[in-house]
């Protein structure tokens, strides 16, 4: 059985090329990979707005699409915490179909760890990389240990960095401060959110980083809107884009 | 009925002065990252939680058994027992206390159930003189505010402007703001008022059923000389205060300091157990306050956990950012955020929606309340009443109406990239667009990731 490709809405519409890198990362490992045409939305945005109603047929539309396939992965922890972690409000518990899709959807970084167990990647990136941990994946998925949690966990996301060659990480003071973005809490609450956002490139930025990596392209949209306004020099880059080889500036 | 509190609205000048706003939220994160270093240095922290947020659940459970039991053995050890329904009824009765003894001045310790209470108001009403004797709620009642934070009431306020507000009432030097040369000086104020103090009122941290005891935590010995001087020790108490057992206790003190403030433990951890001889008074009030129609709320039970140790409002990148005014409530921040609502929901409806559910609040709580889970339940509850504004409502039917069906959502989304790609800058970057008053849009691409797929992997 093939493994699906669920490509979040806006990385779909907007950042097309972090899903091509995920893709194509996939098929060089060797995953039988497919993309499943009619694929939308997680429902999250109506789910956290807490419009149960309008996320019901959203959630049920996602787990028929996706049913079949023996796992599916997406380049977005947000999306997965959805799936995971939120979807039980829609599904009756013995739902065969919900089981097995909640149960066996991934976020990309979690998925090569875990599952392709992957230990070698032939790819370079030789830059200053500083990380911005996305809480979802981290609080929500622990693809790591939250700077609050003294339970020990191994980082997902930079034990898979750390095998591209040429990476000079840069920490920044504050490991996993949000960086604001919230879905409609960026646009509900602006000035709080513009603030975080503000916040977390000074910290990436003062400490020489040249790209501020993360696996959730949420994040970085939002930050990225933030450093264009302000002309920082810093670029955002999805994981997956430095993990599949891009070259600098590929976000 | 309460006003609307517009949390977006109410954050807008803290967060819009930086000067202010940054250096909040550093004061806040220096505490956070203190509390980080005390927890990391006890290898069972985890374990810790996790026991502690047993017994709460357990205590909660049994509620009834237990404040029955406490009652017996605290009315056994001399202790008055009074039950409150309400906010109303508990300052009733404190005044009718007040009264018996013919009590003119209190010197009250921190206590957040008496400002949830609205007992200094209520007091000063009835010719009651009022001194909070915690050196920050000291500060902000001459300063006629409401704490901003449970545990740093005036957590808000920079030493510059102390110096004022001590200039203005105490008598200090104009300008000054040295932090020793005013709190030496808060401190000679308060020592006479100390000694002027005929009753004492405190607040409980933990009330033992057990032993009908009371634990009272400060860092500045207020409590202690509060109730030492006076006869007579008034203790009010949320009924969410107490423990089984003795023993319970010890999982609780080591959580409550090094989650608020860092410390192993506060510099007095006070007990109380009965009247302290046969010329002394001690009174508990047991206060609800909705808090038994918390208890009912399978979602929100867990609230109850709270151990008001402040935690949730350091880490919490929106309150540091905010403030705590911003919340207009006595407890803000995260578990504010999940409390006030149950009181009014109508009132604190923004307030669920005020975090960014980044979740550092549950992994931070030392009893651990889902919190950042609670605000999203909050949310379809709020929902579920239709109040969330209908422009909100309407826009993510919409979205979900988008999602459901694939070829609609290609085509708004072509249409709205082509929209970005040929329209003038001033006509996608403007004050209402939320997005762009800060941030740039991202640039359109041509395609999507679904007609680059259509183009290279369709067989």
């Amino acid at each position: 059985m093939p493994v699906a490709l669920f490509v979040p809405c806006y990385i779909d519409q907007l950042y097309p090329d972090v899903a091509i890198a995920t893709l194509e990362l996939l098929e060089r490992l060797g995953v039988d990979v497919e993309y499943p045409d009619d694929q939308t939305c997680c429902g999250q945005p109506m789910a956290n707005t807490g419009c149960d109603a309008d996320t019901a047929p959203v959630a049920r539309r996602f787990v028929d699409l996706f049913a079949d396939f023996e796992a599916v992965v997406c380049p977005s922890g947000s999306c997965v915490s959805m799936v995971r972690n939120h979807y039980g409000a829609y599904f009756s518990g013995d739902d065969a179909k919900y089981q097995h899709v909640t149960s066996k959807t991934y976020e990309l970084c979690e998925y090569l760890h875990d599952v392709v167990g992957v230990t070698h990647l032939d790819v370079k990136f030789p830059h200053r990389v500083s990380l911005h941990q996305s809480c979802h994946g981290l609080r929500e998925l622990r693809l790591g240990q939250s700077s609050e949690s003294m339970t020990p966990r191994e980082n997902k996301v930079r034990k898979l960095l750390n095998l591209v060659e040429g990476i000079e990480w840069v920490e920044p003071d504050r490991a996993d401060d949000c960086c604001g973005f919230g879905g409609t809490f960026s646009v509900n609450e602006a000035d709080v959110s513009a603030e975080m956002g503000r916040a977390r490139i000074a910290d990436h930025c003062g400490k020489g980083s040249e790209v501020l990596a993360s696996a959730d392209m949420s994040c970085l949209m939002h930050l990225q809107g933030l450093i264009r306004r302000e002309k920082n020099p810093i670029q955002v880059m999805h994981v997956a884009q430095i993990l599949s080889g891009r070259p600098l500036g590929a976000a | 009925m309460l006003p609307i509190v517009q949390h977006p609205a109410a954050a807008k000048e803290f967060v819009n002065d930086p000067n202010r706003s940054r250096w909040h939220d550093q004061a806040l994160w220096f505490v956070r990252s203190k509390r980080d270093k005390q927890a990391g240095s006890l290898p069972e922290w985890e374990y810790l939680r996790e026991t502690a947020s047993g017994i709460k659940t357990h205590t909660i459970a049994n509620m009834a058994h237990y404040l029955q039991e406490f009652e017996r053995n605290a009315t056994a050890r001399g202790a008055v027992v009074h039950w409150a329904r309400d906010a109303e009824h508990h300052n009733e009765i404190v005044l009718r206390i007040l009264r018996d003894h013919k009590t003119k001045r209190i010197v009250k310790s921190k206590s957040m159930l008496t400002e949830e209470c609205g007992l200094n108001h209520y007091l000063e009403d009835n010719g009651i003189d009022v001194v909070d004797t915690d050196l920050g709620e000291r500060i902000v009642q001459l300063r006629n505010e409401p704490p901003s934070h449970i545990v740093l009431p005036a957590i808000h306020i920079k030493k510059e402007e102390v110096g004022q507000t001590f200039h203005t009432h105490l008598g200090t030097d104009e300008g000054a703001s040295d932090p020793k040369y005013l709190t030496e000086a808060a401190r000679g104020h308060l020592r006479d008022k100390f000694l002027a103090g005929e009753i004492g009122i405190t607040g409980v941290n933990f009330a033992i059923a057990e032993t009908g005891g009371l634990v009272v935590c400060t860092n500045e010995g207020n409590a202690d000389l509060g109730t030492s001087l006076p006869r007579v020790h008034i203790a009010c108490m949320g009924i969410e205060k107490l423990l089984p057992r003795q023993r319970d206790l010890g999982v609780f003190t080591r959580l409550l300091a090094r989650s608020a403030t860092g410390q192993p433990i506060t510099t007095y951890t006070s007990h109380f157990i009965g009247p302290r001889d046969e010329n002394s008074e001690l009174h508990i009030v047991l206060v609800d306050n909705g808090r038994t129609r918390l208890r009912e709320s399978e979602t929100f039970r867990a609230a109850m956990h709270c151990i008001r140790c402040g935690a949730c409002m350091n880490t919490c990148p929106v309150y540091r950012r905010s403030g705590g005014h911003s919340y207009r409530a006595t407890v803000p921040g995260p578990i504010g955020s999940v409390l006030s609502p149950t009181r009014d929901q109508n009132s604190y409806k923004s307030l669920p929606y005020a975090c960014s559910l980044c979740g550092s609040c549950s992994d931070v709580c030392p009893v651990k309340i889902p919190l950042h889970h609670q605000l999203l339940a909050w949310r379809g509850e709020l929902v579920g009443k239709k109040l969330l504004p209908a422009s909100k409502r309407w826009a993510m039917t919409m979205a979900s109406y988008l999602f459901r069906f694939p070829r609609l959502f290609r085509l708004v989304g072509k249409v709205g990239r082509f929209a970005l790609r040929i329209l003038p800058r001033w006509a996608t970057h403007h004050r209402f667009n939320a997005w762009t008053i800060a941030r740039e849009l991202p640039d359109p691409p041509k395609e999507t990731f679904r007609d680059w797929h259509r183009r290279h992997r369709t067989k």
